[in-house]
């Protein structure tokens, strides 16, 4: 466990592998909202606490509950019924002590219950930390990193993408392209700049 | 609506992908072959399928406070199938598919359809509607991976296409040729929809 490997990890999730513009994870909020920064910025801030706070969760059940009685096979059900909770319970809290930040977070909180991305992060740590046997501490160390860097990344494309389609909404997009045909085009650009990240070894 | 068109409009008309824009992520992130896209447009059919099937028969039953935490376990309850059958029987596909069978539970058509069609129709026309939206998003996904494979890999379902000297655009086949593959598409869906209203 040292500085590099959290360099490596964070690096990873944030540019290398993407979640959005490489892994192809959570998507609908991508092109839903994506129209202005703000909003992307607060559904960006929402992400990425709930996929900390899911990384979290997940790894104790999978680690305390799921593995101890050989029943890893349940692990989908367990995960998205645990995340779906999750949410619920976070919201409520959020507007029991702040309201402000509820209004805010609020109305992305209930959509992030369905974010394909939240139930990736909790299945790529399984598959990358938690089940290749490494040490309890640095697996659970790694896998909450992994958790927050991946929603950094999820954000950075937000907010960037979000960025590009306000400055669009000037540009004379063809008619029939206007709305997701566009965003996914310039996706596809915003993709080929996050291709050159591929070969950075660290 | 007669049995006939439940069972097609999924294809063109409502077609899950290009109309409603829902389940993007498995349609990008598996149409890099013709054989992976087959792949998950049957097992996100079986899912659809199993979840309208059984949501329809418990329907009356679900409380409407907690319709949603239900069909999400009655959905993961397929998937899992899915997950295990895949992974003992066909043990390629389900590494080349990968983390994407787990998320059939998050694919919004699954669920979508259980809360917009078969929590209030019954357990025929709810099949049927499962089968015509499982062929549909088959159908954009065998389309995607389709142009993908052919430009990027100068193959369809392992044969080449173009012969020898064709040289593939391998830009198709990794993330960005995904997404302005799709781009390109849903305009050209726009493009023919709007020639059918000039004339209609």
């Amino acid at each position: 466990m040292d500085v590099g490997t959290f360099l490596a990890i964070i690096i990873g999730a944030v540019f290398v592998s993407n979640f959005v513009l490489m892994r192809f994870l959570g998507l609908c909020p991508f092109v839903g909202v994506s129209k202005d920064p703000d909003s992307a910025l607060g559904m960006g801030m929402a992400v990425i606490f709930v996929m900390t706070m899911a990384s979290l969760v997940t790894w104790f059940i999978y680690v305390f509950i799921l593995e101890p009685f050989g029943i890893t096979y349940l692990r989908t059900i367990a995960f998205i019924l645990v995340i779906a909770t999750l949410v619920q319970f976070v919201e409520m809290v959020i507007e029991k002590t702040s309201p402000a930040l509820h209004r805010s977070l609020g109305i992305y909180l209930p959509l992030i219950t369905t974010n394909c991305a939240v139930l990736g992060v909790a299945v790529v740590n399984v598959e990358d930390f938690i089940a290749t046997g490494l040490p309890l501490g640095a697996s659970f160390i790694y896998t909450v990193v992994h958790g927050f860097s991946a929603g950094l990344g999820f954000t950075l494309a937000l907010v960037l993408m979000a960025s590009i389609r306000q400055r669009l909404q000037l540009g004379g997009v063809p008619k029939t392209m206007i709305g997701i045909p566009i965003t996914f085009i310039v996706a596809g650009l915003m993709a080929m700049a996050f291709q050159g990240f591929s070969g950075l070894k660290i | 609506m007669s049995a006939v068109s439940e069972l097609t409009k999924g294809v063109y008309r409502e077609n899950p992908v290009f109309r409603l824009a829902l389940g993007l992520c498995p349609a990008l992130a598996v149409s890099t072959s013709v054989e992976n896209a087959l792949g998950m447009g049957a097992a996100a059919t079986f899912v659809l399928i199993g979840s309208n099937a059984v949501v329809s028969l418990i329907r009356k039953a679900i409380p409407a406070k907690v319709r949603i935490p239900c069909y999400i376990v009655v959905i993961a309850t397929f998937v899992t199938v899915v997950e295990l059958v895949m992974g003992a029987y066909l043990p390629e596909l389900s590494k080349s598919l990968g983390i994407f069978i787990p998320l059939i539970v998050v694919n919004c058509i699954i669920l979508g359809r259980a809360e917009a069609f078969a929590s209030k129709n019954g357990i025929f026309r709810s099949i049927l509607d499962a089968i015509g939206m499982g062929i549909g998003f088959t159908f954009a996904l065998v389309l995607i991976s389709a142009l993908r494979e052919v430009l990027g890999d100068g193959k369809l379902m392992g044969y080449m296409v173009f012969g020898p000297n064709f040289k593939p655009v391998l830009m198709m086949i990794l993330a960005p040729g995904a997404f302005i593959t799709m781009g390109l598409l849903m305009g050209m869906f726009n493009v023919i929809d709007e020639r059918r209203q000039r004339k209609g």
